[in-house]
């Protein structure tokens, strides 16, 4: 085992403990402020993993997009929802979470075996390309054009769904149908006022 | 490394997901478990292409659409909370029964 691949054993072996232990935290831990942060964590750790793989452009998307967009979002969401709540009780909410943890570790066994057992074939030939940037971006414009601008399509879709499910209920019926002296601008839909909060 | 370390690490990361999303109460913590499978799926997706296909990287594309679809999701999935917060007052999974019977 010369130098690199010692860095990169111990390498592998710290973010596997870190990519474990944030996303047990993400699940378990009571406050959800504390999830979001670990999720970032999370996200952080699979891209250095990413960058052991010879994967460097997905994982500074990695990071861009999970840590910089949705762990913000997500934030924010829980910003937005921010009440002190406390859940009602259910009975026997233990059998749930016994039954979940019984067939998450189960599902876990299974796939384990499978891939141990699995003769994979690791082909360690080629070489990896110089910049894999290039080579993504010649997939992207030659053999995966399509799915590449249905991709973009997807996000103005999201874009624009977002942006309608989150705006307040508009008042369709009530003030617009009343066409008086002064009609609502054009390009505006009348929203509800905001009720105070209590 | 093995190929079965990073596949084990993933297999692992994608139960926890299963875990916290069957059993998480408040449903921002769901969005996040969603977001951990996606990842696992992703780790899946990249140690394939670095193990098994090392000069056509088709597996780091596909986790390029991954990416893209898991940031629409997490757009639409967090509007639908605050509108259904807005609604009914709560962010609790086990109210949100609209639909149920």
């Amino acid at each position: 085992m010369n130098l690199a691949e010692g860095v990169q054993f111990v390498s592998s072996i710290i973010l596997a403990v870190m990519v474990i232990g944030a996303a047990l935290g993400v699940v378990l831990f009571d406050k959800i402020v504390y999830s979001a942060f670990l999720l970032g964590g999370v996200f952080m750790s699979i891209s250095g993993i990413y960058l052991l793989q010879n994967a460097d452009f997905v994982a500074a998307a990695q990071i861009l997009v999970y840590v910089g967009a949705v762990n913000v979002l997500i934030l924010f969401a829980i910003m937005l929802v921010n009440k002190k709540e406390e859940f009602a009780p259910i009975p026997r909410r233990w059998i749930r979470k016994g039954a979940a943890a019984f067939v998450s570790a189960g599902l876990f066994a299974l796939l384990t075996i499978m891939l141990f057992k699995t003769d994979w074939k690791v082909d360690f030939s080629g070489t990896p390309p110089i910049s894999s940037i290039q080579t993504l971006g010649e997939h992207f414009f030659s053999d995966y054009l399509l799915p590449f601008e249905l991709a973009s399509v997807l996000l103005l879709m999201a874009l624009i769904g977002a942006v309608v499910l989150a705006r307040r209920e508009t008042v369709f019926g009530e003030e617009t149908a009343i066409v008086g002296e002064n009609p609502a601008p054009a390009l505006e839909l009348p929203e509800r006022p905001r009720e105070p909060v209590a | 490394m093995p190929i079965e370390f990073f596949l084990t690490l993933a297999a692992a990361l994608f139960c926890i997901g299963i875990y916290g999303l069957v059993t998480s109460r408040n449903a921002v913590r769901v969005l996040m478990s969603i977001e951990l499978l996606l990842n696992a799926v992703n780790l899946n997706l990249i140690t394939f292409s670095n193990f098994l296909d090392r000069q056509a990287i088709n597996g780091q594309v596909f986790t390029v659409f991954v990416i893209t679809v898991a940031a629409a999701e997490a757009a639409v999935g967090l509007a639908i909370i605050l509108s259904i917060y807005r609604n009914r007052d709560t962010v609790d999974m086990e109210q949100f029964n609209l639909l149920k019977w």
